[in-house]
């Protein structure tokens, strides 16, 4: 949960990258990392395999910049996507504030949509937060691909909750920094109503 | 103790108290670093040579490690494990967790032992959870009342797009 600190008046919060295996969540990070500006970015931590999976978890700090004189700043992380990672997956959950869904919008990757999806819903619940509030969010990433499932597929099968969501290549970066405003945006705006 | 998804407040005036408590057993264990984390990997304060050191990339690391290991106890059958001890050619590092969710780490080199160490933070620890305590009852009790509305209660979209500028 999110860290307010009066005495450095500072405003910590977690945002958490989930999704299958391969759907881009790392992409989203490293593009992130590679365009915003030196003085607001932290190190980039990727804790991957020798082949460039993630095995744990890749880390990046961000400072956006001041609310009503409180320094904000964001902790990105993403989970590693491969189904055997899963106790993993987990523990990076805690005390998340908003979580991005990424969506493979490609089709072979449809069921592993899904089934991530499901994962997510499971392990939320299992640390005791109430996946309907949540703040959340879900980009279809890789629209730049050719056999990509529809926009409208995706959605009915996906977001049930009406969350924002958002098309994007994370590769070319589109969409990847309208994810990242879209989830913090309500990250805010739950800290507002005090959550 | 602090329940698992209540945000963490940190005030001024405990804060102070927190840094002479980590000063303190700074100079008595003969250490070089010492900061604390959340268990969620956000760094709440640090002392000692943080100059060269990326306390960030430490805190998060530190809160993946604690939560790694946390996993791994459970696995066994155990609640969790209070104290963690990594030994470098150099500087060590010694991990313990206080009051249930605040990860305390000291990083020492030949100029202390693992026994001092121990020792000193064992003592600290106790310090230190009284402290986290006492904030605990104090947002609560500030939760109740009503009397200190969240800094964030009156922002507004344009607030939020102006970060993204």
């Amino acid at each position: 949960m999110s860290f307010i600190n009066y005495a450095s008046r500072e405003i910590n919060c977690k945002i958490v990258y989930y999704g299958p295996g391969l759907c881009g969540k790392t992409t989203n990070l490293q593009f992130i990392y590679n365009k915003t500006a030196e003085e607001s970015k932290g190190k980039m931590i990727s804790l991957a395999t020798e082949t460039e999976r993630t095995l744990f978890f890749d880390f990046l700090p961000l400072a956006l910049g001041e609310i009503r004189g409180f320094k904000t700043r964001f902790h990105l992380y993403t989970v590693p996507g491969q189904v055997f990672y899963d106790a993993s997956r987990k523990l990076i959950l805690k005390g998340v504030d908003g979580v991005v869904f990424v969506a493979d919008s490609q089709e072979e990757r449809f069921d592993a949509n899904i089934e991530s999806l499901e994962n997510l819903k499971d392990n939320l619940e299992e640390q005791g937060f109430d996946i309907e509030k949540i703040p959340f969010v879900i980009q279809y990433n890789k629209r730049d691909l050719p056999n990509v499932s529809s926009i409208e597929e995706l959605s009915a099968l996906l977001n049930e909750r009406k969350v924002p969501e958002l098309e994007a290549c994370a590769m070319s970066g589109e969409g990847v920094f309208e994810t990242l405003k879209a989830v913090a945006k309500l990250v805010l705006n739950n800290l507002k109503k005090g959550g | 103790m602090l329940g698992p998804q209540s945000s963490l407040v940190m005030y001024d005036e405990e804060y102070q108290r927190i840094l002479v408590l980590l000063e303190k057993l700074l100079r008595e264990s003969n250490s070089k670093v010492i900061f604390l984390v959340d268990k969620n990997g956000q760094l709440i304060a640090a002392t000692g040579e943080t100059a060269h050191l990326d306390t960030t990339s430490l805190a998060s690391l530190t809160a993946g490690n604690i939560a790694a290991t946390g996993g791994l106890a459970k696995l066994i059958g155990e609640k969790e494990f209070s104290i963690l001890f990594h030994e470098g050619e150099k500087d060590n590092i010694h991990i313990s967790i206080v009051g249930g969710r605040v990860i305390l780490v000291v990083i020492f080199d030949q100029r202390s032992s693992l026994g001092l160490v121990r020792l000193r933070v064992k003592k600290a620890s106790i310090d230190l959870g009284t402290v986290f305590q006492e904030l605990v009852d104090k947002t609560e009790q500030e939760a109740i009342s009503g009397n200190a509305p969240s800094p964030f209660a009156e922002i507004t979209d344009d607030d939020i797009d102006n970060l993204f500028n």
